[in-house]
């Protein structure tokens, strides 16, 4: 249903009431909920009313309140967006791919390695390399996934989670590979990677403190891509309809185990840019646990933008406005992070369960029997 | 898909069984038997027993070239008539048998506690087989608990909170009960509210994560003394505590351990041998079918999914009551999930879950002892390794391993 009314809205068509509840009230309802029981959760840690109203102010300011704070809400929501339209294209495809967090680390290694192995080459040949690097490790990662629930049956949230578990593993062990690991340096940490393969700071010009880099623009690319790739192409057509009946998509003559593959692979290769975006836009390098649970928080943000490029998009800016507006809060109120956490999951509970809201809120909604 | 079932996907598992024995059968015969020097030797009693056993020495190299030699066997009837029927076992005894003779090759020379690491495994494998055992009773009734990992924590979390001010029991108490909260939480918003279920599972990881993380920045490294639980010791039972080998294994160990042991007893009897669990199974097959027969199907699943977060909580304060006493920031590490795939690879039963968090458990311990007695493999691919045999387990059992019917599926009552 959801589905419909965002096609509606992306063709311009009319929308009804009850739509409006769906795509506004809901998730309005959702935030002003979370972020209420979140400050009931701080008063229950014993802090003042003053210093909670200060924290929601840091909030609001540290993720849209300045220039630098919009900027830091782009950089964070990149990569959660990135993995979050693979792990989308997955769900569609009924598969549950968990192992963005392991496909974001090796595709981040691979475009590491690739940057600072083909230093020489100029930037307009390397940058593209070392991205097709990370897209196409992260793809290679996640078929193998692909092809054993393929060819065995093994179930993807299984293995994906052992292959996240491996990559930690390998990663620690790259990491300490002469040819990797910088020169001089004891601890695990890899070389550099040159300026050429970095993603160059957009508005250095304005403040070269501004973060925010053109993975924003390989953001935007690949949710026209994945938009297409889903509702406008063939592969898509068989991605979506292995999803929604396996069954009647082997009698249509779909070949199941190849969809399979051909759905882990993009969504890897989505995760792996991800991973490449965040090393050659943020870090510059791979350190130990570079992925930061980004691939676990694009879970979150693939559920709550309901599976679709676009709803993707806007899940992954509110949860990059949390994270980024989360770090403000931290230093002007002196409130842990771990709040926005909190935050987050209420605001998923909250969207993904509106018959929760409808019972939390029966005065907000048109009476409707039989619920969303 | 493949039909595991059919001649065509049988032939190609006993064809793979059969490369896989033989490749590791020709990889220990070249590579691991002319490095292996002298005797492995294995201690099976600790100094102060009460029945001393004579340490089990092993000639290293011909031990390994007899277990090559086994392993080709059984490859290699792979491809003979009648292969076909023994393929999954043949596979299982001959994992067994390479992971004896990986043992021996990295013991050559040295010697090594058997019996510690058996203690050590059990240990290891029980917030696993918890974890495990509260999947099974949810899946059971065909509510997929990908929140395992978020009541495990919760668990570490509430056993550390309240044991630091009322003591271990009323921690342990207090661990329950908010596993069975989240139980509950998880039930309510799958069977009544119908959310998505792995949503509501990410969901509670999430929020517990985040609660347990805050509270423990904000407040626990402002008043520490709310963060120092008392640990509970082991208990040896007498007698049987002193069976050498296996003994400390099972009857040395402290109250989480017999617990665990406990409620895989007990629910294997509830779901297997009593009337409400063959009325919960029921539920996860076919739901419409046990309403029909006047079974309370959402009833069910709400008894079913609290007792299972329970159980998770009580594995959760293992982590804080049982080992450390204090707790850390996501300290589950991934257990919860590592927990789901035993229950898969446990097919879904309260014993087999066990066994799995036990093959884990080893594969853990094995690699820490590795560790110690310096083999030329990386550590971290030691670390890897029981990974990678999960991975090629479940790949392996799948077709034998089969779901609950209704799994993951929402009841809508008519």
């Amino acid at each position: 249903m959801t589905d419909r009314t965002m096609q509606n809205l992306l063709q311009g068509k009319a929308i009804g009431r009850t739509e409006i509840e769906d795509m506004v009230v809901v998730p309005l309802f959702a935030v002003i909920m979370a972020l209420l029981l979140g400050a009931l959760t701080m008063l229950a840690t014993n802090i003042d009313l003053s210093t909670i109203g200060r924290s929601y102010i840091a909030l609001l300011d540290g993720s849209v309140g300045s220039l630098n704070a919009i900027s830091e809400t782009l950089t964070a929501a990149a990569p959660l967006i990135l993995a979050g339209l693979g792990l989308a294209l997955g769900f569609r495809a009924g598969l549950f791919n968990i192992g963005a967090e392991g496909q974001i680390v090796v595709g981040g290694l691979a475009a590491v390695v690739t940057g600072f192995s083909f230093a020489a080459l100029p930037s307009f040949v390397l940058l593209p390399m070392s991205l097709f690097a990370g897209a196409v490790a992260g793809a290679l990662y996640a078929s193998i996934a692909g092809w054993l629930r393929a060819a065995t049956g093994a179930h993807e949230v299984i293995s994906t989670i052992m292959l996240n578990l491996i990559s930690f593993r390998l990663l620690d062990y790259m990491l300490s590979l002469p040819f990797v690991q910088k020169e001089g340096r004891a601890d695990p940490i890899s070389k550099s990677v040159p300026d050429a393969a970095e993603l160059p700071r957009l508005l250095s010009a304005v403040d070269p403190n501004l973060r925010v880099h053109a993975g924003v623009f390989v953001v935007m690319i690949m949710v026209v891509v994945v938009y297409w790739l889903l509702f406008r192409s063939k592969l898509g057509f068989e991605f979506r309809a292995s999803g929604e009946n396996p069954k009647a998509a082997r009698f249509a003559g779909i070949h199941s185990g190849v969809i399979i593959v051909a759905a882990m692979a993009v969504a890897g290769a989505l995760a792996g840019l991800a991973g490449a975006n965040q090393v050659l836009g943020v870090l510059g390098r791979a350190t130990p646990g570079f992925s930061a649970g980004i691939g676990f928080d694009a879970i979150a943000v693939a559920l709550l933008g309901r599976s679709h490029p676009v709803g993707v998009v806007f899940a992954g800016l509110l949860f990059g406005a949390l994270e980024a507006g989360g770090r403000q809060m931290q230093v002007d109120a002196g409130v842990s992070i771990d709040l926005i956490g909190i935050i987050q999951a209420l605001i998923i509970v909250f969207i993904a369960a509106p018959l929760l809201v409808r019972a939390i809120f029966p005065w907000g909604f048109r009476h409707k029997k039989g619920g969303a | 898909m493949i039909n595991p079932q059919s001649d065509a996907g049988h032939r190609r598992q006993t064809t793979v069984t059969g490369i896989v024995l033989i490749g590791l059968a020709i990889l220990m015969a070249l590579l691991m038997a002319p490095d292996a020097a002298g005797n492995a030797t294995f201690r099976l009693s600790r100094p102060n027993d009460a029945w001393p056993v004579p340490n089990l020495v092993v000639p290293s190299g011909p031990f390994i070239y007899v277990i090559a030699a086994i392993l080709a066997f059984l490859g290699v009837r792979q491809f003979m008539r009648g292969g076909a029927r023994w393929a999954l076992l043949s596979l299982g005894i001959g994992l067994a048998f390479a992971v004896g003779a990986f043992l021996v090759w990295a013991t050559a020379g040295k010697a090594f506690s058997l019996t510690g690491m058996l203690q050590a495994t059990m240990v290891r494998a029980v917030p696993i087989a918890l974890g495990a055992l509260a999947g099974v009773l949810s899946e059971r009734v065909a509510v997929v608990n990908i929140a395992i990992e978020g009541m495990l924590l919760a668990g570490a979390f509430t056993g550390a909170l309240v044991g630091s001010l009322a003591g271990g029991i009323g921690g342990l108490a207090a661990a329950i009960a908010v596993g069975g909260l989240f139980g509950f939480i998880l039930a309510a918003l799958v069977v009544t509210y119908r959310m998505d279920q792995i949503i509501a599972g990410v969901v509670i990881n999430l929020f517990v994560l985040g609660l347990t993380s805050y509270v423990s920045s904000q407040v626990f490294s402002e008043y520490r003394h709310l963060n120092n639980a008392p640990v509970f010791r082991s208990v040896k039972i007498p007698i049987l505590g002193d069976i050498p080998v296996i003994g400390p294994m099972f009857f040395n160990q402290n109250v989480f351990v017999y617990g665990a042991l406990v409620m895989v007893a007990v629910s294997t009897y509830y779901l297997f041998y009593t009337r409400h669990g063959l009325r919960a199974r029921a539920v996860g097959e076919h739901p419409r079918a046990a309403d029909t027969l006047g079974i309370n199907v959402y009833r069910t699943r709400y008894i079913n999914v609290t007792v299972a977060g329970m159980v998770a909580g009580f594995g959760g304060a293992w982590f804080t009551l049982g080992s450390v006493g204090r707790f850390d920031e996501g300290m589950t590490g991934g257990r919860g999930f590592i927990g789901l795939a035993a229950m898969i690879f446990g097919r879904w039963h309260p014993v087999g879950a066990l066994a799995a968090a036990l093959v884990f458990g080893f594969a853990d311990s094995l690699q820490q002892k590795l560790a110690l007695l310096q083999t030329p493999i990386p550590s971290e691919f030691l670390a890897m390794a029981p990974y990678i045999a999960t991975i090629i387990v479940v790949a392996g059992l799948v077709g034998r391993a089969r779901a609950p019917a209704a799994d993951g599926k929402p009841y809508v009552k008519e």
